[in-house]
């Protein structure tokens, strides 16, 4: 019950700061004259990845959200929605990118297991809630500017999750209902192939990235896991690309597979974007082939 | 397999680390490079975006909008508005054209020099990428070809950007 309701504000939060950044980033929109936002080159602080991290969909890159530069702040909000044959996800979040060096993010994450909650008798429309705090800090390198050098934009970064089914988590042989994953990327924009290139090693111990919890019977130890996208641009406004996301397989009782995603990004404005993606989500529990429509509207500035 | 994919990234990121290293000393000898940033290199590789530029009355014409757009834009304006805009339009048009393996030659001057007082910094450096990239489509330059001529002129960054 407690739970619930800390589960609940974290949601409101996200809601509250999600309008609060959708009407400054209005404002902003508005004053031609304010040169403290939104300076970074379009498209080039990526979108809202499925943790709430700057990066691809499934996988975070080495930028820092938002438009802001090296003097600057910049900010976005996004609303993510995935459906999948038997189950769907909800998500908000927020995050702040502070002067082109760090990186603060908030997501709340609702997994509905629709009709695999009844046959699991945990009930229709069973839902896991998980809240995620990410920080990343850029260490070096300009992923625009470097183009005469295979110097990359390199960021470490750490995402710690809380979820809120802590029982059921036990249940399925999950060892804690919270974790923390910690990663390195490095991400390469070949702007004369017009390609952007992004590699991240994660140490995790998340099953399912935390949605049914971290550590379990088969293995609790951390495990270091590789994550790429590739993005090729077609225009200042619009990306195609594909990623694919390695897992661990933690739990006896359901086989774990990798994450793949083809997807198209569209940032008509620096304050808006939009990412439809097929993503290919492998076996979750009791159901395989989890395919389906990744779609996000990120706003911001 | 499953452990062996991810050694192999640990291995190029370590690898990745030690290039920025490298890389990093390379930049505190920055004059050096800085002033062969300044001689604009030219790149036979780039003859056919020349072309795709329009050639040289196409970088006259191009200049000539991109010009328009820095002068309309609050944040380039004013590191322009006292400046001689015809003589710096002729030099980033034979600027363009040398970089692209057109028949110009550069006789400006260093462009450390030139810009080492005007207190740039990298919103403004954008902001100017950002009207050179609306010229360019407003003259139907193809995506990649204005891409590889922004792949040539990102290096020169050092020279430009000083705060």
């Amino acid at each position: 019950m407690q739970n619930n309701r800390r589960n609940r504000i974290a949601w409101l939060t996200g809601c509250v700061l999600g309008v609060c950044l959708v009407s400054s980033a209005a404002m902003a929109a508005d004053d031609t004259s304010a040169p403290a936002f939104s300076n970074k080159l379009l498209l080039t602080g990526g979108v809202s990845q499925v943790e709430g991290s700057a990066g691809g969909g499934l996988t975070p890159w080495a930028v820092i959200g938002g438009y802001g530069t090296g003097d600057e702040i910049g900010a976005n909000a996004f609303v993510t929605h995935i459906n999948l044959p038997d189950y769907h996800v909800n998500e908000v979040g927020a995050m702040v990118g502070l002067y082109n060096r760090v990186e603060v993010s908030f997501a709340q994450q609702r997994f509905d297991t629709e009709q695999v909650g009844a046959a699991l008798g945990l009930g229709r429309g069973f839902t896991f809630r998980q809240n995620i705090i990410g920080v990343k800090v850029r260490l070096f390198g300009d992923v625009v500017l470097d183009q005469d050098s295979w110097m990359p934009q390199v960021s470490i970064g750490a995402q710690h999750k809380k979820n809120n089914q802590a029982a059921v988590l036990a249940f399925v042989g999950a060892k804690s209902d919270e974790g923390t994953d910690y990663y390195v990327n490095a991400t390469k924009l070949f702007l004369g192939q017009s390609l952007l290139v992004n590699a991240t090693l994660r140490m995790t111990k998340a099953n399912q990235i935390g949605i049914l919890g971290f550590g379990g019977d088969r293995n609790n130890a951390y495990k270091p896991e590789f994550e790429g996208s590739v993005a090729y641009l077609l225009s200042r406004n619009w990306a195609v690309g594909a990623e694919y996301r390695q897992k661990p397989n933690n739990l006896g009782i359901a086989k774990e597979d990798d994450w793949y995603d083809a997807f198209v990004a569209w940032a008509p404005t620096k304050h808006v974007s939009l990412t439809l993606a097929y993503a290919d989500l492998g076996n979750i529990v009791i159901k395989d082939k989890q395919r389906g429509l990744y779609a996000s509207v990120q706003v911001g500035f | 397999m499953h452990t062996c994919l991810p050694r192999t990234a640990l291995l190029a990121i370590a690898l990745l680390f030690t290039q920025g290293a490298i890389a990093q000393d390379a930049a505190s000898m920055s004059p050096e490079s800085a002033a062969m940033a300044a001689s604009a290199p030219r790149d036979p590789a780039l003859k056919p975006v020349f072309d795709q530029f329009g050639g040289k009355p196409g970088l006259v014409a191009l200049m000539n909008d991109f010009m328009a757009n820095l002068m309309a834009d609050a944040r380039t304006r004013p590191y322009f508005a006292a400046a001689d805009r015809e003589h710096i339009k002729a030099e980033l048009v034979d600027q363009f054209c040398v970089i692209l393996d057109g028949p110009c030659t550069y006789t400006g001057k260093d462009m450390e020099k030139v810009h080492r007082n005007l207190g740039i910094n990298r919103a403004a450096f954008n902001a100017l990428v950002e009207d050179l990239q609306t010229a360019m489509d407003k003259n139907k330059v193809p995506f990649r070809a204005q891409n590889k001529l922004l792949a040539k002129l990102a290096p020169m960054h050092p020279a430009v950007i000083t705060r």
